[in-house]
This record gives structure tokens, sequence and C-alpha cells, in this order.
């Protein structure tokens, strides 16, 4: 069932009080639930939830080639599934705009903010290096499935620990080494999507939120070193344009709420 | 028969009659209709079911009742060697011989044209996952007040070398002695007894077959009572 | 009273005087369920009154729904039900010409009606009678149908009792979805909680009373006076 007009209107009167429909001011992000190791086959393995929506992510890993133009680095390789059990809006089948969408703007997330050192995941420059995948999954989508999906793949990355690699015969073992992946701690950044509708400015929507905002901003945020932030990749989605005065109000927002909620995605990353 | 067998000891020290420890809960996806967790041991499916409702291409639709349909697969990190994301043969294969499985309980016949469908995910795999996704499913069936005429349970049951055992771990599907593994996934609806999936791959003999479908019953009537445990807590939950 | 729960194939009482009600079958001497839920038995007649599960239309019930089509015939309604509802030209009040169909109900819209007809593909639904049409204002909420009783009350008494505290005009389908419409953005609010505290505490004796004590204690309701 869309989102009928008259709970549009309902929506933005209570947003014109600062209200939503579950109690919550616009800044305001539901309870976020993690559990690590949801999967013991996985390299990293954890389930997120942001109020009722859930999402699993895990990370595997195996050898293959350095692509060319990255010689001496590992490859990384993030995809997500949107799938009907998620949600009666999701159909069954390869993965559709939104799905692809998510995988890649989450891919970005991580890869700009260099939050893994490639480098040291190469092997043998120009032959073998390691391929890292982290696969997200839907399980109930209650809204705002790109910020759930981007926090568990970074919780994934954080608790995955490398697997025992026998150099001689050449094969992955079905063990671990205690050896985390080689992350540049400093460099994790949080995807952070902020959706206007009509003036407000809202995080963590529902899904009835999400379908009447006019445009939506992820951006993947970390520390600059000094307590600042640093957005290392950024992806508008939707239609909707935005004007220079509202795009400064969005920094400002964002600048804020990140330096809020930052210390908190750091705990639930690094425990 | 005369030759004793090799396997004389399960490696997780289980009697050959014992089941993993199980883990049951329902309603875990609070978009579905009905959903449920089913957790063997290492293994752990989850299931998800939307319906009865409208089928849509329409004509998919059956007007003397409404169909199941089943949709079972594997996440990538579900096992050791990565498996590559979306369906497989296997998957659609496996997602078949479920849906034929849940057909015997389920009664859709005050539902034409509409489908029940059941979604199965296995986020994390130690052998036995049809039978973990069955059991699920089952559960999460009741839940979404699908009028059934019975439950049904599932278990894989095994052969190594020569012992029968129930409730097949990773170790015991890869056991390479002697004959070797034959695994044995079965299903049995609870009242009637009847069996309404069976799978082998292996070796067996008929006598043998005949214990292991025996064996495979009585482990069935103690997942029953597990999935009715789970069932009934639900009612009982007051968060 | 202490209701038992009930998992399909059980067998809930044995003796041929009972009588297999909703949610049950005769086997033989027994009286089995056939879905999952509450036993529920009064006199000689067994149901099972289900505890969650997609809304099953009957004749009579008041739904609430979306229009998701309009064609020369009528609006086609989604009301999350197993099959979609149809209200033909005939079944809206008044004259309708077929030019002025979607001013009077659009794609989108949303609408209170009653069942006619379950029989046949599509369900048949009515505007004709007073408290049906086209919802113009209010918040839409979603809750478990199964709920749905609980929330109206014997006669009506529990949505008089909400009407009560929270002086909102309430409109409950039987599918599970309920339109608010409060003076006052904290009385809708105010509503919704008290709804979906009766759906988590359903089987909770006293409930009335619970629930004025929650809109007192929690919400707060009554301590600011107009």
């Amino acid at each position: 069932m869309e989102v009928p007009r008259i709970q549009a209107r309902r929506i933005l009167e209570y947003l014109k009080q600062g209200k939503r429909f579950d109690g919550r001011k616009t800044d305001e992000y539901r309870k976020i639930e993690v559990k690590v190791g949801i999967s013991n086959k996985a390299e990293g393995s954890c389930s997120v939830k942001f109020g009722d929506t859930e999402v699993y992510a895990g990370v595997k890993m195996d050898i293959g080639t350095p692509y060319p133009d990255s010689q001496d680095s590992g490859n990384l390789s993030v995809g997500a599934e949107l799938g009907p059990m998620a949600s009666a809006d999701f159909e069954m089948g390869p993965p559709k705009i939104n799905a692809i969408e998510l995988g890649r703007v989450i891919d970005r997330g991580i890869r700009e903010s260099k939050f893994i050192d490639l480098k040291k995941l190469c092997i043998k420059e120009g032959e073998k290096v390691w391929n890292v995948y982290v696969d997200i999954y839907a399980v109930n989508d209650a809204g705002n499935l790109m910020d759930v999906a981007g926090l568990a793949a970074l919780i994934a990355l954080a608790n995955a620990k490398m697997p025992v690699y026998n150099e001689k015969t050449e094969r992955i073992e079905h063990e671990w080494t205690k050896n985390p992946l080689p992350l540049n701690k400093e460099n994790l950044a949080f995807n952070m999507t902020l959706y206007r509708i009509d003036d407000h400015i809202v995080v963590d929507p529902t899904r009835e939120e999400e379908e009447i905002a006019e445009f939506r901003i992820s951006l993947a945020v970390g520390d600059d070193g000094e307590g600042g932030a640093r957005i290392t990749s950024i992806q508008k989605g939707k239609q909707g344009a935005i004007s220079e005065e509202e795009m400064s109000e969005l920094l400002d927002i964002l600048e804020k709420k990140w330096k809020e909620i930052f210390p908190k995605i750091k705990k639930h990353v690094w425990g | 028969m005369n030759k004793k067998s090799l396997y004389t000891k399960r490696e997780d020290g289980r009697a050959f009659d014992e089941l993993r420890p199980i883990e049951a809960k329902v309603g875990i996806i609070p978009n579905a209709d009905g959903s449920a967790m089913y957790k063997s041991g290492d293994t752990v499916a989850i299931a998800a079911v939307f319906g009865p409702r409208i089928l849509h291409p329409q004509h998919m639709q059956n007007s003397q009742k409404g169909i199941l349909r089943v949709s079972y697969d594997m996440m990538t990190f579900s096992v050791y060697e990565r498996k590559k994301p979306g369906s497989n043969r296997r998957s659609q294969e496996i997602s078949k011989v479920i849906e034929w499985a849940l057909e015997n309980c389920v009664d859709l016949s005050e539902f034409p044209n509409t489908v029940v469908d059941v979604f199965i995910q296995i986020p994390q795999a130690d052998a036995g996952t049809r039978v973990a996704g069955i059991n699920a499913a089952v559960m999460a069936l009741a839940q979404a007040g699908v009028p059934m005429t019975e439950m049904i349970s599932a278990v894989a049951v095994g052969k190594m070398d020569k012992t029968l055992v129930v409730d097949v771990n990773k170790e015991e599907e890869d056991y390479e002695e002697g004959e070797g593994a034959t695994d044995i996934p079965v299903c049995f609806l609870s009242k009637s007894k009847k069996l309404a999936l069976l799978q082998l791959d292996g070796k067996i003999s008929p006598e043998e077959l005949k214990k292991a479908l025996e064996m495979g019953r009585k482990a069935c009537e103690k997942i029953y009572e597990a999935q009715v445990k789970a069932l009934k807590q639900v009612g009982e939950e007051r968060e | 009273m202490e209701r038992k729960i009930i998992v399909p194939g059980e067998t809930i009482m044995t003796g041929e005087e009972f009588l297999p009600g909703n949610g049950t079958r005769r086997e033989g001497k027994d009286i089995v369920a056939s879905r999952f839920g509450l036993v529920d038995i009064s006199e000689k007649l067994i149901r099972v009154i289900p505890l969650s599960g997609v809304y099953i239309p009957r004749r009579g019930n008041t739904i609430i729904g979306q229009v998701i089509d309009v064609n020369f015939s009528g609006w086609m309604i989604d009301f999350n039900g197993p099959a979609n509802g149809f209200i033909t030209l005939g079944e809206f009040p008044g004259y309708v010409n077929k030019d002025e169909m979607r001013d009077r109900l659009d794609f989108g819209d949303m609408v209170v009606a009653k069942i006619v007809n379950t029989s046949g593909k599509s369900i048949d639904l009515t505007l004709k009678m007073r408290g049906l049409g086209r919802i113009d204002d209010g918040m839409i909420i979603k809750i478990n149908p199964n709920k749905v009783p609980r929330v109206i009350g014997k006669e009506g008494s529990m949505v008089t009792t909400i009407k009560e505290i929270t002086r909102a005009e309430i409109t409950v389908g039987q599918n599970g979805l309920i339109s608010i419409e409060g003076k006052t953005i904290e009385d809708e609010l105010n509503t919704k909680k008290i709804i979906e505290f009766i759906c988590n505490n359903s089987y909770v004796e006293g409930l009335t009373e619970r629930i004025k004590e929650y809109a007192e204690k929690e919400l707060k309701i009554g301590e600011k006076d107009e």
C-alpha cells in the first residue's frame, strides 16, 4: 500500500511541530542493537538493528588475482540482497536497482575512506591477492536499510579474522588466525543518510517517511584526525533538487549529528 | 551386516539417536505474516511466510485453492567456501522438495487464487540445512495463521559406514571411512506419521533404510515438541 | 479465564457432543485444531481464535483500504487481504458520472467500506451506509487484525473508553487499519499509543483499568486541563 495523501499530510503536520509518529525527534535514531558472529563459517559477521529494521552482514575471503590497475592490492567487493523475506515490496530474483545502489554506496563508503588497507592484502604483486567480499542481507525493512547496512558492513569487517592460508598447498584452511583484517581504524567512516521531507531534514526514517521524502543524501563520514568531520563519499538519491541554502543547512545538521553519534558508533564497531 | 561398523563413536559425543541442541524462536521478522528461527547445533535457518495473498501473475492462479511457493537459499557467508549470491540449481531443487513436503500439511482450499510464500534463508550452515529450513518454515506457517491439518518435522538421518545416526553434522557429512557417509533427509507429518520428504545420497540396503526411517520418525517426534514449545511461547510473551 | 494455546493437528476435546467451530475440524470423536491460536469453548462450540496471521474477509465487516484502480465499472480497493475489494458504481452513494469517478474517489485515496459479498474472485464492497466513504483526514495506523476485537471491545466499549480519554475520533477496520482524527497531534499520538498498549496487553485482565492507569501515569493525560 503506498503512503496515502492524508497520511503524508499528517506526517508533515507533525514535522512542523518537530514530532514523528513514533515520538522521535527529527534528528533521533532508533535503538541500535548489534549481535556479532551470526555465522561461524564467516571471516566476520553480524546482525544490526535500528528499531525493527534488521540486516545481516558477513565477510568471506579467498585468493584471486589483482585488477590490472591495482597490481599490488587486494580486492574489495560489497553486495546487498533486498529479498522478499524482508518486505512485501521486495521481489525474488537478481538484485534490483535498490539493492544495487545500496551495495555500491556502502562499497564506496568503505573504499574511499581507505578503511581497509588493501595493499596489505597483497600476497604476491601482480599475481596473488586476497579478495574480500562483504555480503549484506535485508532481514526486515522498517526503513533506512542503507544506514543499517553500512554499519553492519563495518562491524563485520571490524570483527573479521584472517583465514589460515597454507603457502605450500596454496589453499585456505577452514580455520582462522587470531589476526584481524589489515584495517586503518582511524579511517572508520559511518554512513549517515539525511532525508528531506518538505522543509524538514530527518534521519533514520520509517518506510513511510522514506517514501514521501523528496530526496535523500547519504554521506560516509569519519574523523579528520582532529575531531572534525571528514566526508569521504556522497550519494544523493531520489529526484528532488537541493538549493544552496538547503545544502548548507544539511551539512550543519550532519556535522552536529555526527559529532554526537560517532562515539556511539565507534563503540558498536570496536566494542 | 556381519562386519562391524568403523563408526563407533560420534565426534561430538552424542548418542546415535541423539539430536543436536535445538533453539527455536517464533516471530523474528515483524513485516512477515509469520516467521521463525530454527537452530540445530550450528545450523541456523530463518523462515518468513507471507500470505495468503494475491498471486501475480494471474495465469499462475489456481481457481480451486491457494498455492504454496517456497524459496530456499543460503547466505554467501553461511559456509566455509563462499557461496555465490543468488539461487542456483541446488537451491531450486531444495525449494521444490520443501514445497512438496509442506503442501502435505497446509489447507488452502478456502483461499483460491492466492499464494502463500515461504522464504527460507540459511545464515550459518553445518549440515542439515534443508531440514532446519522445513522446521523453521512450519512454525512460520502456523504463526501466519495458515490453515494446517497438522505440523511437520524434519531431520537428516545419516549412515556412517554401517552406523545409523540421527541429525548429521558437517563433520559426519564428510566422513569417508568404510562405506563413507550416506545422507538421508526425512520429514514426517506429526499426526499421520507419514513421510513427506525423502532423499538419499550414499549407499544403503533396504533393511538399513527401514531402520533409518524408524530412527528419523522417532527423532522428528522430539523436534515436534521443540516446535510446539516455541509456538506456545509466543502467546505467553508479553513485552 | 486462562485460554489454552493450540497448535494445528492437536486434539482440543474428545466427544461427539462438541461442535467444531472456526479453526477446528472433527476427526472421528476428536475436535482437532486447524489453526494456531487460542482455544475458545462456549457451551458446546469449540473455536480457535487466531493470535496472528492475515485478515480473513467476512460479510458485514467494515474495512479500511486504499484505491488502487479506477475503471469504467468501479474502484478496486487494497485492504491487505487475500484478495482485493471492489466497489461498483452501484454501491457508491448517489449518482456518479463516469467522468467524475476520480473526483469522488481517486487513486491512493483511503476509504471505509463494508463487505457485502466474499464469494467470487474479488470481495464486493459497499459505501452505501452511514459512516462509510472516503477518509478525508486523519492518521492511519496498522495493527495485527487479530487484535481488532480487543480494541473495539464488547459492543464498542473499548473504543468508547479510548475516545473518552483522548477525545479523538477513531474508525477501526476489521482488517487492522485504523483511522485516528484528534483535536491535536498529542491526542492522536496518545490514541496511537493506547491502541498499541491494548495490542501488547490483550490477554491481561481488567484491561480497561490498566488503560486508564497507563493514560494517567505514562501519557500524562489529564494533567493539562483546558
